[in-house]
C-alpha cells in the first residue's frame, strides 16, 4: 500500500516538473495502463488469454465519435451510449468466446475483433475507413477545458485511479476468488457449486467495460481515431504488457504498459526500427523473468535481501 | 427414501462401454462401498453421477429429484459433494483459502464483486480445518504439506458444504497405514445426516467401512448386498481373483 501512495503522489506532482512531451507520454501511459489493467482481468486472473480485446477500445471510441459526428451530440451523450454499447458488445461476444477456453477462446476473440477492424475499414460512408474519423474535440468537465497538457493528463490520471481501484476491488472480491479458483481449477470449482461459465462470462463483460474506458480516454486524447485501433497490433501489444509486467499481479499491467509505450512513443525517436527493439525486451524479459517484470523484480529483491 | 437413485445408466467412450446399464439405489444415511477392480468404471459412475459427463441414456436421481441434465454445479446446491482420486486442490492457495472456496461455492456472498473481501470465511474455515485436524496448517499452501494432508483436506473440502450426499473417491489410495487409519476415522465420524458413496479397488482396506457393498466389474452391477453376502459370492472371487 505504501508503494502505492507513493507512486500516487509521484504522479499527481508530475506535471509541476516534466514537460509537455512527457506529460502527454505519460497520459498515453494511463490510457494504455486501463487497457492493458482489463486485459489482465481475463489473462491474469480468469486464466482466459484475449487477442481480440481492442475490439472494446475501437469500439468505444468509434461510438464516442460516431455519435458526436453524425448524430451531434455532446459528449454527455456520446460517453455513456458508448460504455454501454460497449458492455452490451463484450456480453455479446462473451456468448461466442467462451464457447471455447485456451486457444479457442483466444482464436474467437481475435476472429470477432477482427471482423470488427474489417468493418471499420470498409465501411467509409461510417468510419471514413482508412482515414479515420477526425474533427473531434475533448470533453471540458464542469467547464474545465482538457486541451492542455496538463488538464488531459489529470483527467486520464483521475480516470486511471478510478479504474485500477474499481479492478482491484473486483479481483479482492469474493467473486474475484471464485475467479482465480475457475483459473487454477475449474472442474474442482464446478464441484464446489461455483457456475464457471457464468463466473467467466460476468468477468468477460466487466473487462470489455474497462476497455471501453480506456477507449474513451484514447479518443478523447488524439481527437481522432483510425481502424488500427481495433486491429490485431493493438490487441496483441495489450496483451503484451500484461505479459512483461506480469499477469495476475494489479502492478503488472501499469509496468508493462509504460514499458510498451516508452519503447514505442520515446525510444522510437531515436531508434527507427523500435518494433525490433520491442522484440528484443520482450525476449529478455521472457527469459530473464518469465512470470513478468513485476513479480521478477520482487524475486530477485528478496534474494538481494537474503543475501545481504 | 432414497438418497441416490440411479436408473439404467448408460455411457460409452467411442463404443467402448464404461457404464453398462447399471442401477443403484443409495439409501439416506447408507454408507455404501463400490469395488472393482480398475477400469472397472467406479470413476466413470462417481463422474455422471456428479455432472462431469453425461450418460448416453438413463437417470439419475438425488432425493427424489432428477438430476440427469443439471449442470455440476447445479447439483452441489442440491446438496452433492465429491472428492476426486487425483487430489484436485488450489495448490498455490492455503488450506484455510481452499476451505473458503468451498464455503463460497454455496453461499449468495459468491457473486459479491465489490464489497466484502475473501477473507469473510475464515473463522467458519478455521472449525472445519480444525475438525480434521489440520488448523496448525490453515496458513500453509497446499504445496507444501505431506499427501497424507491434501487426502484429508480433498474430504473436508466436501464436509465443509455439510451435503446429503457425498461420493469419495478411493480416499485411501496412496496412503500410509497411519494416514489410512486417521482418513477412515475421519470417514466414520461423519454424522449419518450425510449419505456416504465409496470407491475402492482395494477389497481388503475397505470392506469395514460400509454396510452395502456393489461390486463393478466391465460396467455392470455383478454382486450388491451385504458385507458378508459379497464376501461370500463366488462371482467377488471371480472377479478379484480371476478363477
Amino acid at each position: 500500500m505504501k508503494g502505492w501512495i507513493f507512486l500516487f503522489v509521484i504522479l499527481a506532482l508530475f506535471p509541476l516538473v516534466g514537460g509537455e512531451y512527457y506529460i502527454n507520454l505519460a497520459s498515453q501511459i494511463f490510457i494504455f495502463a486501463v487497457f492493458a489493467a482489463s486485459i489482465n482481468l481475463l489473462l491474469g486472473y480468469g486464466g482466459l488469454p484475449t487477442l481480440g480485446h481492442a475490439a472494446y477500445l475501437g469500439v468505444a471510441a468509434y461510438l464516442s465519435a460516431l455519435v458526436a459526428l453524425k448524430l451531434g451530440m455532446g459528449h454527455l451523450a456520446a460517453a455513456p451510449a458508448a460504455l454501454v454499447g460497449t458492455t452490451l458488445m463484450a456480453a455479446a461476444f462473451g456468448l461466442i468466446a467462451l464457447r471455447a477456453t485456451g486457444l479457442g477462446f483466444l482464436m474467437l476473440t481475435l476472429a470477432l475483433s477482427q471482423v470488427l477492424w474489417g468493418t471499420a475499414l470498409r465501411w467509409v460512408s461510417m468510419t471514413d475507413g482508412d482515414n479515420g474519423l477526425r474533427g473531434l474535440a475533448r470533453p471540458a468537465p464542469f467547464g474545465i477545458s482538457l486541451d492542455g497538457a496538463a488538464a488531459f493528463y489529470y483527467f486520464s490520471f483521475i480516470i486511471t485511479v478510478i479504474a485500477i481501484a474499481f479492478m482491484a476491488r473486483f479481483v479482492a472480491s469474493p467473486f474475484g476468488a471464485a475467479l482465480k479458483g475457475t483459473r487454477d481449477q475449474a472442474r474442482r470449482m464446478s464441484a464446489l457449486g461455483h457456475d464457471v461459465w457464468l463466473i467467466r462470462w460476468l468477468t468477460f463483460i466487466y473487462a470489455g467495460f474497462w476497455g471501453g474506458v480506456s477507449g474513451l480516454l484514447f479518443v478523447y486524447y488524439h481527437k481522432y481515431i483510425h481502424p488500427v485501433s481495433l486491429s490485431l497490433a493493438n490487441s496483441a501489444e495489450g496483451l503484451l504488457a500484461v505479459i512483461a509486467g506480469g499477469s495476475g499481479t494489479l502492478a503488472g499491467p501499469l509496468v508493462g504498459a509504460a514499458i510498451v509505450m516508452l519503447l514505442k512513443n520515446y525510444v522510437s525517436g531515436y531508434v527507427e526500427r523500435w518494433n525490433m527493439l520491442l522484440g528484443f525486451v520482450f525476449v529478455v524479459i521472457v527469459v530473464f523473468m518469465p512470470e513478468g517484470v513485476v513479480p521478477g523484480v520482487q524475486r530477485l529483491w528478496r534474494r538481494y535481501i537474503s543475501k545481504a | 427414501m432414497a438418497a441416490l437413485h440411479i436408473q439404467s445408466l448408460k455411457k460409452a467412450f467411442g463404443g467402448l462401454p464404461a457404464i453398462n446399464d447399471v442401477s443403484l439405489t443409495v439409501e439416506a444415511g447408507e454408507r455404501r462401498l463400490i469395488i472393482g477392480p480398475n477400469g472397472a468404471g467406479k470413476t466413470t459412475l462417481f463422474n455422471l453421477v456428479a455432472g462431469d459427463l453425461r450418460g448416453d441414456s438413463g437417470r439419475i436421481f438425488l432425493f427424489d429429484q432428477e438430476i440427469t441434465r443439471k449442470a455440476t454445479h447445479r447439483r452441489v446446491h442440491l446438496g452433492l459433494a465429491r472428492t476426486y482420486q487425483i487430489i484436485t486442490l488450489f495448490p498455490k492457495d492455503t488450506l484455510e483459502h481452499n476451505i473458503m472456496l468451498s464455503l463460497l461455492g454455496l453461499s449468495q456472498r459468491r457473486w459479491n464483486a465489490f464489497g466484502g473481501s475473501s477473507g469473510e470465511f475464515v473463522q467458519e474455515a478455521k472449525q472445519v480445518l480444525a475438525r480434521v485436524g489440520l488448523e496448525h496448517l490453515a496458513q500453509r499452501p497446499v504445496s507444501e504439506v505431506a499427501y497424507g494432508e491434501k487426502r484429508r483436506l480433498e474430504i473436508a473440502m466436501a464436509l465443509a458444504q455439510k451435503p446429503r450426499v457425498l461420493l469419495l473417491d478411493e480416499p485411501l489410495a496412496g496412503l500410509s497405514r497411519e494416514e489410512r487409519g486417521s482418513v477412515k476415522q475421519l470417514i466414520a465420524g461423519i454424522p449419518r445426516e450425510t449419505t456416504v458413496v465409496m470407491i475402492e479397488h482395494d477389497m481388503d482396506t475397505a470392506l469395514d467401512m460400509a454396510e452395502r457393498i456393489t461390486v463393478l466389474h466391465y460396467g455392470r452391477v455383478i454382486v450388491e448386498g451385504t458385507r458378508a453376502e459379497v464376501v461370500a459370492d463366488p462371482k467377488t472371487r471371480e472377479v478379484y481373483l480371476g478363477h
